[in-house]
């Protein structure tokens, strides 16, 4: 939108429009970030920090897994569940996967419609996107409850191998089960305020966007510890 | 890598009477939905039929990377962004490299430290 006020200045073969805004959005002395809410720009640097951190505990991840000389549980088997008698391996950790990312499509049609004005379909999407999350978590639980109670995994300490398996395993999966359980609270708060009109009194729908960046980098985390902690 | 969808958004500019924001079709939102759950259900696969080794290793990045791509790029409005902000935010996270590197360095060390001196526990 913003290049229709900026002249173009492009020749055939030189440097690409892109480009050029680019090198003046950061040489210009001013706003960075222009034409971009500041509450976005803000949530996008926050999720580039989130991303640090959870880079942090998958390279120890990876660090300790290639350390360690005990043998690594296979995580199909641990995290398999039985369906009539049959064990169909990490069935519990797929079914969590289809979940998230159906929750990432509500939230996305979330701020398409909010930005459409369309405020119960936006606040709905929501409250459908947190419920989603809420499933997940709950599922997260009951995988927590099976290890810990019945396989008699801890932090400290794994009967199948490696001890390391269980402080990874903890401190992974807690960390982005922490990031769903405030995404939830988060999403309520904001769907309510749909509900009420908040947004609609302010004639700006950002807040439903800025929700649902932090919402989509919580799958986008699941994205990285399924295939690195589940499938690997 | 950006300008096609960019200049989609210019052509297209939206009526003066909606509010200002990331608009795009319902359409597209499905489309990325579908091709999630399929990329899933592909690494779920992986799995299932029992891959191993250099293939198992290079199908489960290549699905991670592309369903990654989708959501950052889709979901998350980054395919229509301004540079200034998609640099910003998609560059730093390069220096990890760095990281995965001397910490594998790391642990290749530490591997062989407790098989030769520890003999194989610790």
């Amino acid at each position: 939108m913003d290049q229709r006020t900026t002249i173009v200045t492009t020749e055939p073969g030189g440097v690409p429009q892109g480009l050029r805004d680019f090198a003046g959005d950061w040489a210009a002395d001013q706003e960075v970030f222009r034409r971009v809410h500041w509450g976005k720009a803000m949530m996008w640097i926050f999720l580039l920090s989130d991303t640090f951190i959870f880079s942090s505990f998958l390279v120890s991840y990876m660090t300790m897994r290639s350390s360690v000389t005990a043998p690594w549980p296979n995580t199909a088997e641990v995290f398999g569940l039985n369906v009539f008698g049959v064990s169909v391996p990490l069935l519990l950790i797929a079914i969590m996967t289809f979940v998230l990312i159906s929750s990432s499509g509500t939230m996305a049609m979330a701020v398409n419609f909010g930005y459409r004005g369309n405020r119960k379909a936006t606040a709905r999407l929501m409250v459908a996107t947190a419920l989603f999350g809420a499933t997940f978590v709950s599922m997260q639980a009951f995988e927590w409850s099976k290890l810990i109670l019945t396989e008699g995994v801890r932090p400290w300490y794994n009967p199948m191998g490696a001890a390391q398996f269980g402080a990874s395993f903890f401190m992974i999966t807690g960390f982005h089960g922490l990031h769903v359980s405030i995404g939830v609270i988060m999403l309520l708060i904001v769907a309510s305020k749909v509900w009420r009109g908040h947004y609609d009194r302010k004639g700006d729908y950002s807040a439903v966007e800025i929700a649902g960046l932090y919402w989509h980098f919580v799958d986008l985390v699941w994205v990285f510890i399924f295939a690195f902690f589940y499938l690997w | 890598m950006n300008h096609a969808p960019m200049h989609i958004v210019e052509d297209n500019p939206p009526p003066a009477t909606h509010a200002p924001g990331q608009q795009h079709p319902i359409k597209v939102y499905l489309q990325v939905w579908g091709y999630l759950f399929v990329l899933s259900t592909m690494s779920y696969l992986v799995d299932y039929f029992h891959l191993q080794g250099a293939l198992r290793w290079t199908l489960i990045i290549t699905f991670m990377v592309l369903k990654a791509g989708l959501i950052v790029s889709i979901f998350m409005h980054m395919a229509w962004e301004r540079l200034a902000l998609v640099y910003a935010i998609l560059v730093p996270p390069l220096a990890l490299g760095t990281l995965i590197l001397l910490m594998s360095i790391e642990s290749g060390y530490t591997f062989w430290t407790r098989v030769i001196f520890l003999g194989g526990g610790g």
